[in-house]
């Protein structure tokens, strides 16, 4: 008998009346979501640690680009939309990444997943970035990164394979993705 | 008759299973018993655009909505469940 | 009753835990409790991080024009969000009551008054939780309420669901105008669980349970019954209606929204209402919002209400202390209620990146219509009991400009 199914007992078993007992219910509730919720462990991503699965993608500039082309540099991959209110923060972030790691070896691709690829101006009309935007209009990439979140980062190394899988944005994360840059170049 | 006591067994069964469950606090042993366990989301993050217009949204205008929810609470006998965020009303 | 508590507590295994788990409680906090743990058992996944409210500021003007009263005033509203984490809001709102409803055109003369709200709001997020907190505080010549919100939300399931729970709780100071040493007190609770549901990439489900309890002083002062009474010219005389210290109402509702092809979206929810005072009451709304282009957005919707009278409601009674319990506040009474609204509103874009990204004017007018099927016209100049039935109608506006910053 656990601690756990003591606070059950000894929460349902105490006399009331109509609003209280209610309150127990509900507590009651509460109690087991929170517990079945903090006994849930995240799923880890199928792709992190192997290497990158490769595509080939439509660049804003018209040509194409394949990631194995990429390899000898270090490639961030960001999965991003117009509709993404995270997204409108962490593209002006990553044009600073950009603007200070270019010319050391480091890529990269923004890929859109509208589907259209015109919904991608929303945001790029307003936000000026220099490195290239792809777009990924059948979702076909994304299924094949297994994206869970709007955004997702991911960091491939010289050699093609995955180090990082960061799903989501928050003010700051773009310290992380620097942080981890800058321990692959040492590599 | 038959329907309560199926409804009966039902909760029991999953009153008992969920007991037994949280005690152990282990997630795998929801997959063991769950049947459900390998569903997965089956719309992905990169698929939401429609869901994510304003035009979707229960509560587009929170002032609005609330004026609207005041004023059908202060017109009729029910109360409740009616979206909106909370907030006390001194009515006459 | 903690001594209880540790006598049950010693020696019970898990099979005795779930039996006195489910004797105590009735049947239809099993079916929601079952539907909770059902729920939390089935949508097991990687959980990802919720949102906060969108900063906004808005500036509304309200009016209810109807039933010879009219009431307007302001709606302010300010939310700043800090470090992702936080979200700050307040609302100052104001109501200018004039005029007289028919409840007072019977018993007494036209007035004006203010009524004055202000709410705080705190919003956290921590991943995968949303945890919401607000005071409000409304304020009127004769009447005093406070009241306090707690709610908690969580996205799971790929954020394709989310289950939420709320707490309110408000203390009532009622007073009556003209009658300085009347003064008394309602308190009341509120338990809410709601649960919604990404159908498909166009369609979201919800459905919300809200249990309330009052207890307390619980009717309007100023409402009078009236009973037959040979005596006096017109048939019948007021008193002061007589309700229970006690209310304990339980309200079920769906919702769906569903996004067309084309850009639109409809929407419809519907409730059912029961209460310990016998009022029971369905109504249903369907809605339909049609965007043009990137600066347009229309909205028409219709709604239904239907409600039964409450066990202690007559119009008519047959002397003073008829019953225990005695009440004609037509919103006890038996009717149905019709609301149409449409709605326009015009938005200026401008860039992601600039402080002000976006902002709004918006125009929403409903046409209220209510019918009461045991309420009369008591001003009417017809023999007692024989007065038409009662109905009005009423025009909701609501003008308001919004900024999103």
């Amino acid at each position: 008998m656990t601690k756990m199914n003591r606070a059950l007992i000894t929460s349902i078993s105490l006399n009331s009346s109509s609003s209280a007992s209610l309150r127990q219910w509900l507590m009651t509730s509460a109690l087991v979501l929170t517990i079945t919720f903090a006994s849930i462990s995240a799923i880890a991503n199928p792709t992190s640690g192997d290497q990158s699965p490769d595509f080939t993608l439509k660049s804003r500039d018209g040509g194409n680009i394949k990631l194995s082309e990429q390899r000898g540099n270090i490639v961030l991959v960001n999965f991003w939309a117009s509709w993404c209110g995270p997204c409108r923060e962490e593209l002006p972030a990553f044009e600073k990444l950009y603007q200070e790691y270019q010319d050391l070896g480091v890529e990269i691709l923004a890929v859109n997943v509208d589907s259209e690829a015109e919904k991608a101006n929303v945001l790029l009309d307003d936000i000026e970035v220099s490195f290239p935007v792809l777009f990924d209009t059948s979702g076909e990439v994304s299924q094949l990164y297994d994206v869970s979140a709007m955004p997702t980062t991911v960091l491939v190394d010289r050699d093609g394979n995955v180090r990082l899988l960061h799903p989501g944005y928050r003010k700051g994360d773009e310290k992380k993705y620097e942080k981890a840059i800058k321990m692959l170049m040492r590599e | 008759m038959h329907m309560r006591l199926l409804h009966k067994a039902s909760i029991r069964l999953l009153v008992v299973a969920c007991i037994a469950t949280l005690g152990s606090g282990c997630a795998s042993t929801f997959e063991s018993i769950n049947p459900l366990a390998d569903l997965e989301p089956w719309v992905k993050p990169y698929e939401r655009s429609n869901l994510a217009d304003p035009i979707m949204s229960m509560n587009r205008n929170p002032v609005a909505l609330a004026y609207a929810k005041h004023v059908f609470e202060s017109r009729e006998g029910a109360r409740g469940a009616d979206g909106g965020a909370g907030g006390g009303c001194g009515c006459n | 009753m903690p001594m209880a508590a540790q006598v049950v507590v010693v020696g019970v295994t898990k099979k005795q835990a779930a039996k006195l788990i489910r004797r105590n409680l009735n049947r239809t906090k099993v079916v929601i409790a079952f539907l909770g743990l059902v729920f939390s058992m089935l949508f097991i996944g990687s959980s990802n991080a919720a949102v906060l409210p969108i900063e906004r500021a808005d500036v509304l003007y309200h009016s209810y024009e109807g039933d010879g009263v009219t009431i307007d005033g302001p709606s302010v509203l300010l939310r700043k969000n800090i470090a992702g984490k936080v979200s700050v809001s307040a609302n100052y709102y104001v109501d200018t009551v004039s005029g007289a409803s028919i409840d007072v055109r019977a018993t007494a003369s036209p007035y004006k008054e203010i009524r004055k709200e202000k709410t705080v709001g705190f919003d956290y997020l921590n991943e995968k939780t949303l945890l919401s907190t607000s005071f409000t505080n409304s304020s009127e010549n004769d009447f005093e309420a406070n009241s306090v919100y707690v709610g908690i939300s969580q996205d799971f399931f790929g954020d394709l669901s989310t289950i939420s729970l709320s707490y309110s709780k408000g203390w009532d100071v009622v007073g009556r105008r003209g009658d300085e040493s009347f003064e008394e007190e309602a308190d009341r609770q509120k338990f809410g669980l709601g649960f919604s549901q990404v159908a498909t990439k166009s369609l979201i489900v919800g459905f919300n349970i809200e249990h309330i309890s009052d207890q307390g002083y619980l009717n309007n002062p100023y409402r009078s019954v009236r009973f037959l009474d040979s005596t006096t010219d017109r048939g019948f005389s007021f008193a002061t209606e007589k309700y229970p210290n006690t209310r304990s109402s339980t309200a079920y509702s769906i919702n769906a929204n569903y996004y067309l092809p084309y850009r639109a979206a409809i929407y419809g929810d519907a409730r059912i209402y029961s209460d310990t005072w016998g009022i029971k009451a369905q109504n249903v709304k369907l809605g339909y919002i049609h965007p043009i282009e990137d600066d347009w957005i229309f909205e028409v919707f219709l709604r239904h209400y239907k409600q039964d009278k409450a066990d202690f409601y007559q119009d008519l009674f047959s002397r003073p202390d008829e019953f225990n319990f005695m009440a004609r506040d037509k919103e006890m009474s038996t009717y149905t209620g019709l609301t149409a609204g449409i709605s326009v509103s015009y938005e200026w874009q401008f860039s992601q990146t600039a402080i002000f990204k976006k902002s709004a004017v918006h125009f929403e007018w409903d046409y209220m219509k209510f019918d009461y099927d045991d309420f009369r016209d008591a001003t009417a100049q017809t023999p007692v009991g024989e007065e038409p039935l009662f109905g009005f109608s009423a025009n909701v506006l609501r003008i308001f400009a919004s900024i999103w910053y």
